[in-house]
């Protein structure tokens, strides 16, 4: 799905409506296919913008179109098959906690069927080889029918990824979906994820905390930083320096980049307001 | 500097204690015409001119009549009680989901940015009346009407506890509902599933066990009030307990309020194993 950001404004989801915006003046474009990773440090507006890009909050000020289409105005029936055709995942896995996985995986695909179809998967499950072949891609297939509530975070974690790729959106927003996995499956993940976006051809918009899983694992990072865009290039044109300024005063955030960026020791960063588009 | 001000001065005080004490004091005061004007007079219940009559009573429930004739009236009529109670119920649910869905605030899709729209805003207000009303006239009415529109009879009893119990259900179906971990429904809708979809595969399972243990509750209420109905002539335990009543045959009054107590007792353990089998 090809996204443009014209100027967009936004406040945070939870926020009151006398809240400073959460997102100032953005513009991005996306196109079809495209994968990046929004980074940054917390209370850049990471979230918002996945919000933003999911329909869930509108603009304060601004145009977003998915498509060449402004959602917005849409008719509600319109706007609500639109959302189908897009996933946010967010960072907390969205699963009630007596439900069984199976069935928390092939929620994903609701948008697609219909509602006497979701009925009849309730008394039994429709599509038990598409969620088990998703749970697969997250090495988690022996927990098919499994409980939510026996899982551990990172299990709900995954889960809620393979939920994500059931339901064959064309816009996959990601919010942090690696905060509760181990370093070695957090690589698999973001890699069986990039992979599905590619093979069915869906936009992928991540935002990580992990500045080199980012770098190693999407060839476009967007840095933002207090709402507004600091940069937005691919990953190889992204230097120490850069990450130092995105992340000035929020340095300890900034894990792990020493090891695969070799930065020299940190000097007294100077907060610098940086935009190179 | 601050910890030192402490150990030094005086102790600090409570700054919430005189809010606490005027609250209590504003509890007593209001309270205190309540019970006056609800003629609240327990001491008269130890004097010995109320004391005995109320003790004779009493007597006559003793023993338990318990001859094999009128247990199998009994068990019979109980046989009813229950179905009228069952039946009322689920007619009742018939009435309080689809009402309570309609209410429910977390399955709004135009909630989900911004406010809500106002069509489904001002449904959803109606639709809280209706609840009102449907359970503000007692079962007790309602079968009074039933039994001048359908006759003597258990259909009264279950027409009367279907709508009473209608507009219970679903008022507190929807406040269950909306208290619950709402995360996962939003999510759903969020990603364009349809309401009924976002229902059944998130707000659900979220709060089915609190459902189930309510419902089971409301059916032990019902057991009772059909008992009480029985009194307006809506069949079951209720009427074979007024015609005892009315000829003072107290044993056969006790019996049947032990099988009240075995019911509810049952009851109790049903919504117990529920509970646990969904927990």
């Amino acid at each position: 799905m090809k996204v443009s950001l014209q100027g967009v404004s936004a406040r945070h989801p939870a926020a009151g409506a006398g809240l400073a915006a959460a997102i100032d003046g953005l513009r991005l474009e996306i196109a079809a296919g495209d994968q990046l990773a929004v980074i940054g440090p917390s209370g850049a507006g990471k979230t918002t913008l996945l919000h933003l890009l999911a329909c869930a909050i509108q603009p304060s000020a601004g145009q977003l179109q998915l498509d060449g289409v402004d959602p917005w105005q849409l008719s509600r029936a319109r706007l609500q098959a639109l959302r189908g055709t897009l996933f946010l995942a967010p960072q907390v896995p969205p699963l009630p906690p007596r439900q069984r996985v199976v069935t928390a995986v092939l929620a994903g695909r609701l948008p697609r069927i219909g509602l006497l179809h979701s009925l009849r998967s309730l008394f039994y499950p429709t599509g038990i080889a598409l969620a088990d072949a998703a749970l697969a891609r997250f090495d988690l297939s022996e927990k098919l029918f499994a409980r939510v509530d026996r899982l551990s975070g990172g299990e709900r974690q995954r889960v809620a990824l393979a939920r994500a790729l059931v339901a064959q959106p064309r816009l996959l927003l990601v919010d942090e979906p690696l905060s509760a996995l181990d370093p070695t499956r957090a690589g698999q993940a973001m890699v069986s994820l990039t992979q599905a976006a590619r093979e069915s051809g869906a936009s992928l918009v991540a935002t990580l905390h992990d500045v080199p899983m980012a770098l190693a694992n999407f060839p476009r990072i967007v840095g933002l930083r207090g709402g507004v865009l600091a940069f937005d290039l691919p990953a190889a044109a992204v230097t120490p320096q850069l990450l130092e300024s995105l992340y000035a005063q929020h340095l300890d955030e900034l894990k792990g980049v020493q090891s695969v960026l070799d930065i020299a020791p940190a000097a007294a960063a100077v907060p610098v307001a940086m935009t190179c588009r | 500097m601050n910890g030192a001000a402490t150990t030094v001065g005086v102790q600090p005080r409570d700054p919430a204690w005189w809010g606490r004490v005027f609250w209590l004091l504003a509890a007593v005061v209001l309270l205190w015409p309540l019970f006056v004007l609800a003629e609240f007079k327990p001491w008269i219940l130890l004097s010995p001119g109320s004391l005995k009559p109320a003790l004779r009573f009493v007597a006559g429930f003793f023993p338990p009549r318990m001859d094999g004739e009128f247990l199998w009236l009994v068990a019979r009529e109980t046989w009813r009680t229950v179905a009228i109670a069952t039946a009322g119920l689920v007619l009742a649910m018939l009435v309080a989901i689809p009402l309570a869905l309609l209410s429910v605030r977390v399955l709004s899709i135009s909630a989900l940015a911004g406010p809500m729209a106002r069509l489904p805003a001002a449904m959803r207000i109606a639709v809280r009346a209706v609840l009102v009303l449907l359970r503000s006239v007692p079962e007790l009415i309602w079968a009074l009407v039933f039994v001048r529109v359908v006759g003597l009879g258990p259909t009264s009893g279950v027409l009367a506890i279907a709508l009473t119990y209608g507009g219970m259900l679903g008022k507190v179906y929807a406040e269950i509902l909306e208290s619950g971990e709402t995360h996962a429904t939003t999510a759903l809708l969020r990603n364009g599933s349809g309401r009924i979809q976002a229902f059944f595969y998130a707000l659900l399972p979220a709060s089915a066990a609190e459902l189930t243990s309510y419902t089971v509750y409301r059916w032990e209420c019902a057991i009772r009030s059909s008992a009480v109905l029985g009194f307006v002539g809506a069949g079951g335990l209720g009427q074979l307990m007024d015609s005892s009543m009315k000829m003072f045959n107290g044993g056969e009054v006790s019996t049947m309020l032990l099988v009240f107590v075995a019911l509810v007792a049952l009851t109790d353990r049903l919504s117990a194993w529920l509970r646990k089998a969904l927990g």
